[in-house]
């Protein structure tokens, strides 16, 4: 039995992604099985167990604080659906 | 025997002879892909005139001197498209740059050529989660050719390709090459940079050949591997001719059989097959152990928590502003990116970035993420403890051949659960290969089956060395 009830909706929100009641009817129910199978996870014992972030010892890296060659800004804007004026165009934010 | 079915060191032979030209190599390339990609869906896009324009300049004098290679389409080539098999990409972006790869192979003369099908985003092992068209297993018509890396697997096993590149998060170079029948390498984690590869869980990528022996396999690696500064992940170690591994026996060597990788839920057929390779292993003079690896169960729980949090965090990029998709006429910038990443992305890739979005949201991070990470070093450790007693290990590439097309559609859970024996290589950041053991005959079709060598961390030699007196004795 599921013991989650994914607010779908809201996940939805944060991840910012709008979904149709279709899509929130079938995601809900799929990660709802998803996410009782990541409950098997609990019966592990965790006691004094350090987390892992990556498999290997990796540390801060810091370069030299110097110049180095990067993209012109038209390469920059190259990709951009949409360019105004030699800049990123955004719908309105400011009233 | 077709041009590119060729190994590598022959090609080099007769292109060093003059009897062949990197033009003819590149000519060769396009006529099997115009001739055959219509059926197989292995490319997603090519340029021939840019290919032979390079060929023409070709310093077949290097050690890959005029050799096209296939490029997965999560990897910047400049010039080129890299849609990763998304609609967020597609028709809109074009690389700006190259990948530190594609630096490396075309300093040792290679030329990148062609765009190779993936699941979205790397999402997936069957590459049905491509937005942009279909790839066949080009063994058996009709069925997945396992992914995300499963256009590269199929152009190489089915003659479209010399060899090519893929990236393998949970098992997306390995279970591929194992499902088409070919070698699929999945490096050390930090050994190949990743820079300009499209992040998809950045603890666990890795970029990695796939070719049709283990010798080119080692020939690839010598010329992708080494420490770049772009990747803060990237590791400061020197990097060996793995070419030296090829050829040395086994006699003597240990390796290891974990008890958790024969139990439940691999396929009878699959598992006659893999058990006649340790035989053939031990024919070989290896010394074969029954190991004990108690977490492997736990790695797929603790992968579907890991990678989907990290994915979310990388695929925040996709904005709509900078590049990708952009839905048209959103009135204000919440709508902007609610429609932009609602149109761009498909199923499998807004299933996992909920997914990830989830686990790590307020009141949920300890119960799945933290939880997650814990059980990662406990993975970790399993391995640890069993190198201390082994060199290499062996186990199946995928618990099942491949399937038809469509058979697993609706059911993500089972999906993600046939990653169980390639998910742990990448939790651990460990080198592992899958090399062609045989097949099985299902689905009135002979399907292949891959054998999968785990080796400690930086170990690829060792890797290489157990795959190829495998692949010779076989």
């Amino acid at each position: 039995m599921s013991t989650h009830a994914i607010d779908i909706h809201r996940v939805a929100t944060l991840a910012r992604l709008e979904l149709t009641e279709d899509e929130a009817t079938r995601y809900q129910q799929q990660l709802d099985r998803v996410l009782d199978y990541m409950d098997t996870l609990r019966s592990l014992d965790l006691e004094g167990v350090e987390p892992t972030s990556h498999a290997l010892p990796v540390c801060d890296v810091v370069r030299a604080d110097g110049d180095r060659p990067s993209f012109t800004q038209d390469e920059a804007l190259a990709n951009a659906p949409r360019r105004v004026m030699d800049q990123f165009q955004i719908p309105k934010v400011i009233e | 025997m077709s041009l590119l079915q060729s190994s590598l060191s022959s090609l080099r032979r007769q292109l060093v002879a003059r009897e062949i030209s990197p033009a003819d190599l590149v000519r060769a390339t396009a006529t099997a892909i115009e001739a055959r990609n219509g059926d197989l869906g292995a490319y997603l896009s090519w340029d021939t005139d840019a290919a032979l324009k390079e060929a023409e300049k070709a310093d077949v004098s290097l050690p890959l001197g005029g050799i096209p290679l296939g490029i997965k389409d999560n990897i910047n080539v400049t010039g080129q498209p890299c849609t990763c098999g998304s609609r967020m990409l597609a028709g809109s972006y074009t690389a700006p740059y190259d990948a530190t790869v594609i630096q490396r192979l075309r300093a040792a003369g290679a030329i990148p050529f062609g765009r190779l099908n993936m699941d979205e985003f790397a999402m997936g092992s069957s590459t049905e989660n491509s937005a942009l068209g279909v790839t066949q297993n080009p063994a058996a018509p009709g069925h997945i050719p396992g992914g995300s890396s499963g256009g590269s697997a199929c152009a190489v096993a089915g003659g479209l390709a010399v060899a090519a590149l893929g990236s393998d998060t949970g098992g997306s170079i390995r279970q591929p090459a194992a499902l088409c029948g070919c070698v699929g390498l999945k490096p050390t984690y930090g050994r190949v940079s990743r820079f300009g590869l499209v992040a998809f869980a950045s603890s666990l990528d890795q970029i990695g050949p796939l070719t049709q022996s283990v010798e080119d396999s080692a020939l690839l690696l010598n010329h992708l591997c080494g420490f770049d500064p772009r990747d803060s992940t990237s590791l400061q170690e020197s990097v060996p001719d793995f070419t030296a591994a090829i050829g040395r026996d086994i006699r003597g060597l240990r390796i290891g059989l974990p008890k958790e990788y024969f139990i439940s839920g691999i396929d009878p057929d699959v598992e006659a097959v893999i058990r006649r390779g340790i035989a053939t292993l031990e024919s070989l003079g290896a010394d074969l152990r029954e190991i004990s690896l108690p977490h492997t169960e736990a790695g797929v729980a603790t992968y579907y928590v890991l990678a989907p949090a990290e994915a979310s965090a990388n695929l925040a990029r996709f904005d709509g502003v900078r590049y990708g998709h952009r839905a048209a006429d959103a009135s204000d910038l919440m709508q902007h990116y609610l429609r932009s990443r609602a149109e761009g992305f498909g199923p499998e890739v807004k299933r996992r970035i909920l997914l990830g979005t989830y686990v790590l949201s307020s009141g949920y991070y300890d119960a799945y993420y933290l939880t997650a990470q814990k059980a990662r070093t406990l993975i970790r450790q399993d391995f640890t403890r069993a190198f201390e007693d082994v060199d290499c290990i062996v186990c199946p590439t995928s618990p099942t051949p491949a399937h038809r097309l469509g058979a697993l559609k609706d059911d993500p859970l089972q999906a993600y659960l046939e990653d169980v024996f390639t998910i742990p290589a990448n939790l651990a950041g460990l080198p592992a290969i899958s090399v062609p053991a045989g097949t099985v005959h299902q689905n009135d079709a002979d399907l292949p089956v891959g054998i999968q060598f785990i080796s400690r961390p930086l170990d690829e030699a060792t890797l290489l060395q157990v795959a190829h007196a495998f692949e010779t004795a076989r």
